[in-house]
């Protein structure tokens, strides 16, 4: 699609052509009809100005290319360097080579670009031209009616018939549609990839336009904005000749890309075209990022430069000392200058070291930077071809959309993750519900939901036993757990094919998101459903008595309103799918009669069928629903199922089709659309049967719950009524929090007319405002919503993604840190991460809730203190208790706090030595801000993955982005460097790519430094011997050509094909990806290493042959030439040790041979200087050659391969182990890592976790944090370090055996000792505090104060007091804050404390005062929230550390 | 976007694609370097022994004559003014020196390998291209040594020609007093490929190469033009002068040797019998100003070349090495093994 093609270049153009106009123009752009004026002499027409609707995304035309072309490419400094070297070339007094030559490999880097250029530009060009040469329907002047144009010939001004089906050529203001409503939909997948349908709607002064719009009767101006990029903003007015003004709005306008859907035809003129248009604005090209392996590399080669400096400073000085030493009497073997006279030694040494700068030149990998990005090319194509990487489900794979990271994924430090879609599969699944305070629990729905679970699994099962059915009895053995769930249906599904049948029936409605089946089918509640029969038989009653509505008792009014309420308030548009054009026919009022079959089925509370055909035939006359959320959609389809149905939506006007009711229309009188400020949406509508104007708000219960308020002419009856049931459904949106449920609140509020005009008047001024339209509508809609009363609540379960708990574990066990920043609350957020095993039951949670700057600069300081203390006081080197440690969340309030300058750094204290970190009600913002202070604070490499458009800032920041390209869009696609299909994916993609991708060009890159350095010096010690003449025995051809064809070309095939260890080994053994983690293929020591072993190699190559060889009669290139062979041969051993697998790289060899026996014989008399012809035929005859290619290499890589032989077998690192462990047969090795314990030589120790201050080791240093020192090692050094190491806590130490041994025991509340009136205020820790352990005597130790343990008795649950020692505060304040450490579902008490009120000391505070009793004091009630993980946590709750 | 059926995008699955492409992963285990190891280095040590007894076989004979010391016979042919000087060095074989002897000239301290000496030479020329003797393609290569003072082109052009080695020598047996000269063949000492393909007298101009020369001069420091450069063998004039096309190969490091002449012919086919010897040097290049020395060498050679202990030398320590690695190996491997076993 057109969308993706873009150029850098074509924004720019953009910017010349509005400076060009800004002459003319002001802000606005002013658009005239086109047929108003004749399109043959353009001259007069006011339109001329704007870009026309050809596109052109490329970067070159035939007579630019050159230039531009290399241009850009001498951005690049190497490729300057280089050029100016081969020019130096031409310099006579200080050339070294031919000049032709030396140009020569410039001149193929810099074609290799250009052509690679010149391909994409062309690609470029023909998918333009594609695209300018689509058809489309404009009106001509001439003929009167819609002709065919291209779509180049559009221009600003023009108007165009659409018709169903048809693609936008350009931004076009609607101006007619075949719709009776006047109505215009539009997919937008190709914009922001949501598959849901938009309406747009006809400008407010054509609605009434009864005949077929007249282009020569449209003689309207239209001033509107200036083209910018945001797509969900269009603003304007048209200007009618009677002066009359009318609004233009987003709904108006009709984006390019887009495709026109359910539309017969429609007719619009074009406001932006070609390049200014929406769609193209927002093309940017793709990102270019610089990986950490490049940053690195570019210190090595600035080291490269100097060292090269250095060699040529230092032959200069040799070359003008040798000068000098003749003096005057010159040997008959010293050169004049051209001129004839004699130079002098300075003179000469200065044009020495230019010439010598030549002749090194080689030691900057000229083709290093090709070929890494030739390797980075392959390694792309090879993720993208991963099989595994496939998601058969979408039809999609990953992509990689930068394509200069691919390194960084292998050594990524920290993960900051979404919830909502990354984690889940963002299907929302009605779960269950709260109504006027009576909870409906829906069980049969969650045996339903549990069924899919079971299918999955089951599914799962069938391919592990390859394919054949499974046998009952074994599954049942070892899913003993989950075979209480299964049910005669689940076993008919299997028959039916189950996963793969319903697979398909997602598939065949993927037309509409939001729409599989296990979304659509919610199995009512009997109780419920009764009561909804009840309520509308009794109101159908009513109606037809004509009574008053008011008559029916309050609690099933409130069902009846919260139906309603589910069905209206949203924005979902009713289709259906086979039939667009009848969409009109249904949306009419009534009389239509939907088959009774249908319904009859939504009703029906069995199990969803996925037989084929009945699928089939629902599917055709089902009505869809297109929503623009998924919760939405799970809302409505809730509804339907207590056939509540939404059956259409006209911008007016809703239609629900109720039970006994039937059809009813609700007078939709405005829609105030959800934003992620006021976290709610309100419709206000005409009540069809009261006759009320009623407003009914659906929103999160945050929010919602502060704005319930009882009517003023209420009574009291009906007060307490209110409530009880605002503190009953608080219980229970507590509870469904705690079960990790979505939750949202519904609910209304009836408006007098009085209210409703005085109201409506503001909003009107508002929506016809131009200058700050939005902020009034927001405003507008504040005043509306205030006062409710709630209906409801219901409980959304947000599904998990297939393999997440598996994939955290793994990463995890990576070394990888994982940050959850979600905008969900904090106990869904909590629970979630339960439920994906980013929370340990065992391990403790750090909670920091803060409403103050200085209440979190308090919290932040305890928990500080108290992960010291615990860590401090837990010195034991167990790498099993590395697991063992706090999770800390922190909502999004605090965050804020958090997140300031003067805070930042303690908070990165505390979240880094926790394990975990969970961001709930975090904006978008604060996510990037997160991720901004992590990467620039820790100096770690940050991978963010997110799926939405609140991700994007997030995912933009960090190191790498990953979009999810799920459900919600593909905003965080466009954003990222890899969108994967799943979040499992995530797994193989850093653990197994990233590993190979880093390993691969780490060693690549070492290796270049090294065969560079290693060749050069070769050169540099005949300087010793050539009188620092800058004379080589290497051939010029040979050098040259060396770095670009002898040595690159094996060093391509291995830094693309090379595996060190196989995929499953990676991924079964995900702690081998800390290798790339810490650098450990490509650290700064290794450049230096390999520079002394090329130094040292070198020396050996060229002394074995000078030895060799000395006084006799060797001519130069007869003595050089093998020198080059041998360099040669070392040079590939060397990558024969390097490599992991061995792919025939050999044939280098044989090619050199050839080519040096072609080259040798090909011309006596060419080459000059340096002229070897038929050297290497008189070599190959000369057994000397032999001999000494068989010793030479070998001596030279003695030290090196030695190094190697004796790591791999007597010290091998977790690489070498997973090599080895690659070798063993396939079973041995599953019984291996089957074992939980390796026990393979050291394999066990050397596996072992990361100790948990290891993310303190980095470039972080400040006061409060112990100073502990972490390496990775082998058991053996692990011993020595533990005891050699001098730990600053080695005081510690010897306190440490009582310690451990009280704290080995579980749960250890900590309190810093207060002052008394703190005392009092902490309540609940009375326990007696049996022993008081002085872990630290000074107060004025780093650790921070006096620490008093207390052991509490298990089962009681422990705080963290909010007292700093330095900070003394006074009790209100410490009482805002608090730090509850505990597992989160808090055992039985009442008074359990999560948070307390602000400004209140007193906990057990009622819930019934109103004004104090916001959610936060809600959630105290969470006391009988029982889990059963609390106990066994409680248990086992020993507090373990390791200092390694 | 694309509707080409339902799995449009699966990837291929094809051993290169998921890259499970065969290959050969050698792993360094104990169990297969230290046993390498040692194999690499017995078998070094045997080439070693065996390189290193060849190299003894060969006989040299050498001798310095650069006159350095004021008791050495050519002391007095030191003295610049000394010109046509001739000096005579004795020397005694006290075994046969078997044959074929090979009569080399060597040149120390001398930097034929100097960068601006090595590209002064017109290649075009010595290929005998006559359209390169006056006008020369890369101008600045020959230069200084193109023209003379009066702007006649130098043929053969360049710093190396015209530095040509200029020493000769005579060499005789002592028989009873009597010198028996030594016959001395200087036939086939170049570079075959010199000879035949890369060097080239021009075409004689009415069957004379001096014709050929019309128009050019002498090298500075050549006391005769070349195509006088032997007058005992007209076919050794001109470029394909045996000695000329010698010298023409640069040494490639300052200490050098180059043929001379071989001893193949006559009563000295077998080599040189055990006697005394004496050399007549005809005393021309000098070395002393740039600290040179010059010597002859008589010498044999081999199937390896000349003598040459170095490379034996380094077989049998590089050899050595390997063995020691593995030694050291075993030790600490077995070492390792074992108290890794006391742990488990």
């Amino acid at each position: 699609s057109f969308t993706g093609e873009s150029g850098e270049t074509k924004s720019t153009k953009v910017k010349k052509h509005k400076r060009r106009k800004s002459k003319k123009e002001s802000k606005t752009r002013t658009v005239h009809a086109n047929i108003l004026y004749d399109h043959t002499k353009g001259g007069d027409n006011p339109n001329r100005h704007y870009a026309n609707n050809k596109i052109k995304t490329t970067k070159y035309t035939l007579l630019s290319f050159l230039p531009k072309n290399l241009f850009e490419q001498f951005h690049r400094f190497a490729n300057v360097y280089f050029v100016f070297i081969a020019l130096l070339n031409f310099v006579p007094v200080v050339n070294a080579f031919q000049p032709e030559l030396a140009l020569a490999p410039v001149v193929f880097i810099l074609s290799v670009t250009a052509i690679k250029d010149l391909w994409e530009d062309y690609r470029r060009h023909r998918s333009d031209k594609e695209i300018n040469h689509m058809d489309c329907l404009v009106y001509s002047r001439n003929e009167k009616q819609y002709v065919e144009k291209y779509w180049k010939e559009l221009r600003v001004g023009d108007f165009i018939r659409l018709r169903c089906n048809e693609i936008l050529p350009a931004d076009v203001l609607l101006l007619s549609s075949s719709d009776p409503d006047r109505l215009c939909h539009i997919e937008t997948a190709t914009l922001d990839g949501e598959t849901n349908l938009k309406q747009r709607q006809v400008v407010r002064s054509f609605i009434d336009l009864d005949c077929e719009f007249d282009p020569f009767k449209y003689n309207s101006v239209i001033e509107c904005e200036k083209p910018n990029n945001d797509l969900n903003r269009f603003r304007g007015y048209i200007i009618h000749r009677s002066g009359r003004r009318d609004g233009l709005y987003k709904d108006n306008l009709l984006l390019r890309g887009c495709t026109i859907r359910n539309t017969e035809e429609a007719v619009g003129i074009v406001i932006y075209a070609g390049h200014e248009t929406k769609a193209m604005l927002n093309n940017n090209g793709p990102r270019y990022k610089r990986s950490k392996l490049e940053r690195q590399m570019n210190v090595d080669v600035f080291w490269c430069v100097v060292i090269l400096l250095v060699m040529c400073l230092f032959s200069a000085i040799g070359h003008g000392l040798w000068m000098f030493q003749y003096g005057d009497k010159r040997p008959v073997f010293d050169v004049l200058s051209p001129e004839g006279t004699d130079l002098s030694p300075v003179v000469s040494a200065i044009y020495l070291f230019l010439t010598m700068i030549i002749v090194f030149q080689v030691l900057i990998p000229i083709s290093l930077f090709v070929s890494i990005e030739i390797v980075r090319i392959c390694q792309v194509y090879f993720i993208h071809q991963d099989m595994e990487l496939y998601d058969e489900e979408t039809d999609s794979h990953l992509q990689c959309r930068a394509l200069n990271i691919t390194e960084d994924l292998g050594q990524m430090q920290y993960i900051f993750s979404d919830k909502t879609g990354t984690l889940t599969e963002n299907k929302m699944v009605f779960r269950r519900c709260t109504v006027a305070g009576v909870e409906y629990s829906h069980d049969a729905n969650a045996r339903r939901l549990a069924m899919y679970q079971e299918m999955d699994s089951e599914e799962e099962d069938c391919t592990s036993h390859g394919g054949t059915l499974p046998r009952r009895d074994s599954v049942t053995s070892h899913q003993s757990g989950k075979v209480v769930l299964r049910s005669q249906s689940t076993k008919s599904h299997r028959r039916t094919g189950s996963r793969a049948e319903a697979k398909r029936a997602s598939i065949l409605s993927k037309h509409t998101a939001f729409s599989s089946p296990m979304e659509k089918d919610i199995t009512p509640d009997p109780q419920l459903m009764d009561k909804v029969n009840e309520c509308s038989s009794q109101m159908e009653f009513m109606r037809f008595h004509s009574q008053p509505l008011n008559q029916i008792p309050p609690d099933l009014c409130d069902i009846f309103d919260f139906f309603i309420a589910l069905t209206i308030c949203n924005t979902v548009v009713v289709s259906s799918p086979n039939q667009p054009r009848q969409k009109s026919t249904l949306t009419k009022l009534n009389e239509e009669k939907r088959p009774e079959h249908d319904l009859q089925h939504a009703f029906s509370p069995t199990p969803p069928n996925f037989e084929k055909t009945k699928a089939l035939a629902q599917d055709e006359c089902e009505l869809r629903y297109e929503a623009e959320s998924p919760d939405e959609a799970a809302l409505v389809y809730a509804a339907r199922a207590y056939k509540c149905a939404l059956v259409g939506r006209l911008p007016d006007q809703v239609t629900v089709e109720l039970p006994h009711l039937g059809k009813l229309s609700f007078e939709l009188l405005h829609t105030l659309g959800f934003d992620s400020t006021r976290k709610r949406m309100s419709v206000v509508v005409k009540h069809p049967l009261t006759e009320q104007i009623t407003v009914y708000s659906k929103g999160a219960d945050s929010v919602i719950m502060d704005l319930i308020r009882p009517a003023t002419g209420m009574s009291t009856l009906m007060r307490k009524r209110q409530r009880k049931i605002l503190y009953k459904t608080q219980n229970y949106l507590n509870l469904y929090a705690a079960d990790g449920l979505r939750t949202l609140c519904i609910a209304k509020k009836v408006l007098s007319k009085e209210e409703y005009a005085s109201w409506l008047q503001h909003h009107l001024e508002a929506e016809t405002a131009i200058q700050r339209r939005e902020e009034l509508l927001f405003e507008s809609a504040l005043r509306l919503e205030t006062n409710l009363q709630l209906l409801g609540a219901t409980g959304i379960e947000d599904r998990l993604q297939d393999g997440v708990p598996e994939t955290i574990a793994s990463l995890r066990k990576a070394g990888l840190q994982i940050w959850v920043l979600t905008g969900d609350k904090q106990e869904t957020a909590i629970n979630i991460a339960y439920a994906c095993k980013l929370l340990d039951p065992e391990e403790e949670i750090i909670t920091l809730n803060a409403d103050s700057q200085e209440a979190c600069a308090v919290l932040l300081e305890n928990s500080l203190h108290y992960i010291q203390a615990k860590f401090l006081c837990n010195p034991r080197p167990d790498p099993q208790a590395a697991r063992d440690y706090a999770g800390l969340v922190i909502d999004g309030r605090t965050l804020a706090y958090a997140l300031d300058k003067s805070l930042e750094d303690k908070f990165l204290a505390v979240a880094r030595s926790c394990r975990s970190v969970l961001c709930c009600r975090s904006t978008p913002l604060q996510k990037s801000m997160v991720v901004k202070l992590v990467r620039n604070k820790l100096k770690v490499m940050t991978l963010a993955i997110g799926d939405g458009a609140n991700d994007v800032s997030m995912i933009q920041v960090a190191d790498v982005g990953v979009g999810i390209s799920g459900q919600e869009g593909m905003q965080a696609v466009m954003a990222s460097d890899f969108a994967l299909p799943r979040f499992r994916y995530l797994q193989k993609l850093l653990l197994v790519h990233g590993h190979w991708c880093y390993s691969r060009l780490a060693n690549m890159i070492l290796y270049f430094f090294y065969k560079n350095a290693m060749f050069v010096a070769l050169i540099f010690w005949y300087q010793f011997y050539c009188g620092f003449s800058g004379s080589a025995m290497v051939d010029q051809w040979y050098l040259i050509f060396f770095n670009l064809m002898f040595s690159a070309f094996p060093q391509l095939i291995t830094g693309t094909l090379d595996k060190d260890m196989s995929a499953e080994t990676l991924q079964e053994l995900p702690q081998l990806y800390m290798n790339g983690q810490n650098s450990e293929e490509y650290k700064p020591y290794m450049f230096w290493m390999n520079m002394i072993d090329a130094f040292y190699q070198s020396l050996i190559c060229f002394f074995i042959p000078y030895f060799a060889y000395v006084d006799s009669d060797v001519d130069l290139f007869t003595w050089g030439t093998p020198i080059t062979t041998l360099a040669l041969f070392t040079i590939l051993l060397h990558l024969g040790i390097e490599t992991k697998t061995w792919v025939s790289l050999y044939n280098i060899i044989a090619l050199f041979f050839t080519v040096a026996l072609c080259y040798n014989a090909s011309c006596p008399t060419c080459f000059s200087p340096s002229n070897t012809y038929w050297i290497m035929q008189k070599l190959l005859g000369d057994p000397i050659f032999y001999l000494l290619c068989v010793v030479t290499p070998i001596a030279a890589l003695l030290p090196r391969y030695f190094y190697r032989a004796c790591q791999g077998t007597l010290f091998p690192n977790p690489v070498h182990m997973g090599r080895q462990l690659d070798k063993l047969p396939v079973d041995m090795r599953r019984i291996f890592l089957s074992q939980s314990q390796m026990k393979l030589g050291s394999l066990g120790s050397l596996f072992a976790p990361r100790a948990p201050f290891f993310p303190l080791c980095g470039p972080f240093q400040k006061d409060y944090r112990p100073r502990v020192k972490q390496t990775h090692m082998s058991g053996t050094k692990q011993k020595e370090k533990a005891i050699a190491n001098p730990i600053p806590s080695k005081s510690m130490e010897m306190r440490d055996p009582p310690l451990s041994s009280k704290n080995s025991d579980n749960h250890i509340t900590l309190n810093f000792r207060m002052q008394e009136e703190v005392q009092s205020c902490r309540q609940g820790s009375d326990s007696p505090l049996s022993e008081n352990l002085h872990c630290v005597k000074e107060p004025s130790s780093p650790i921070s104060g006096t620490l008093p343990y207390t052991k509490d008795t298990p089962g009681s649950r422990t705080i963290l007091d909010s007292t700093g020692l330095e900070a003394p505060l006074s009790p209100t304040d410490l009482c805002q804050v608090e730090l509850l450490t505990s597992t989160p579902l808090l055992p039985q008490t009442e008074s359990m404390q999560l948070m307390s009120p602000p400004r209140s000391c007193f906990l057990g505070q009622k819930l019934d005062d109103e004004d104090h009793s916001n959610q936060k004091s809600l959630l105290k009630q969470a006391g009988d929230v029982d889990h059963t993980h609390s106990t066994s946590c409680l248990q086992e709750h020993s507090l373990k550390t390791t200092f390694l | 976007m694309k509707n080409e059926g339902k799995s449009a995008q699966r990837p291929d699955n094809t051993a290169f694609t998921q890259q499970r492409l065969p290959a050969w992963q050698p792993i360094l285990s104990a169990g297969i370097v230290i046993p390498g190891f040692l194999i690499i280095g017995l078998a070094f040590i045997g080439i070693g022994i065996g390189l290193f007894l060849t190299s003894q076989t060969i006989q040299v004979q050498e001798m310095d004559y650069t006159g350095v010391e004021k008791d050495s016979p050519c002391f007095r042919c030191t003295i610049p003014s000394n010109l046509n000087c001739t000096c005579e060095v004795t020397f005694s074989l006290s075994t046969l020196f078997t044959g074929p002897v090979f009569f080399y000239y060597g040149l120390s301290n001398y930097y034929q390998n100097f960068r601006r000496y090595g590209v002064s030479k017109d290649y075009n020329q010595l290929t005998g291209d006559t359209r390169y003797f006056k006008s020369r393609s890369p101008e600045e290569d020959c230069s200084p040594y193109s023209y003379d003072s009066n702007n006649n082109p130098i043929v053969p052009c360049g710093a190396i020609a015209n530095s040509i080695f200029n020493d000769t020598f005579e060499l005789y047996q002592i028989i009873n007093g009597t010198k028996k000269q030594v016959p001395l063949d200087g036939r086939g000492i170049s570079w075959w490929t010199d000879y035949n393909i890369k060097y080239r007298n021009p075409s004689p101009v009415n069957g004379s190469l001096a014709k050929a020369f019309d128009g050019t001069v002498k090298p500075i420091n050549w006391p005769r033009p070349a195509y006088e450069l032997d007058l005992t063998d007209p076919n050794n004039n001109g470029f394909l002068n045996q000695d000329f096309l010698v010298w023409m190969r640069r040494a490639a490091l300052p200490q050098f040797r180059k043929l001379y002449r071989r001893i193949t012919d006559g009563d000295y086919a077998a080599g040189l019998p055990a006697g005394n010897y004496s050399l007549t040097v005809h005393y021309n290049y000098p070395v002393l100003s740039f600290d040179g020395r010059k010597k002859v060498v008589f010498s044999n050679v081999s199937w390896m070349g000349g003598k040459n202990n170095f490379l034996g030398l380094a077989y049998l320590v590089v050899g050595s090495l390997c063995v020691v690695m593995s030694v050291v190996m075993l030790v600490v491997y077995a070492k390792f093994k074992f108290s890794d076993d006391d742990d488990a």
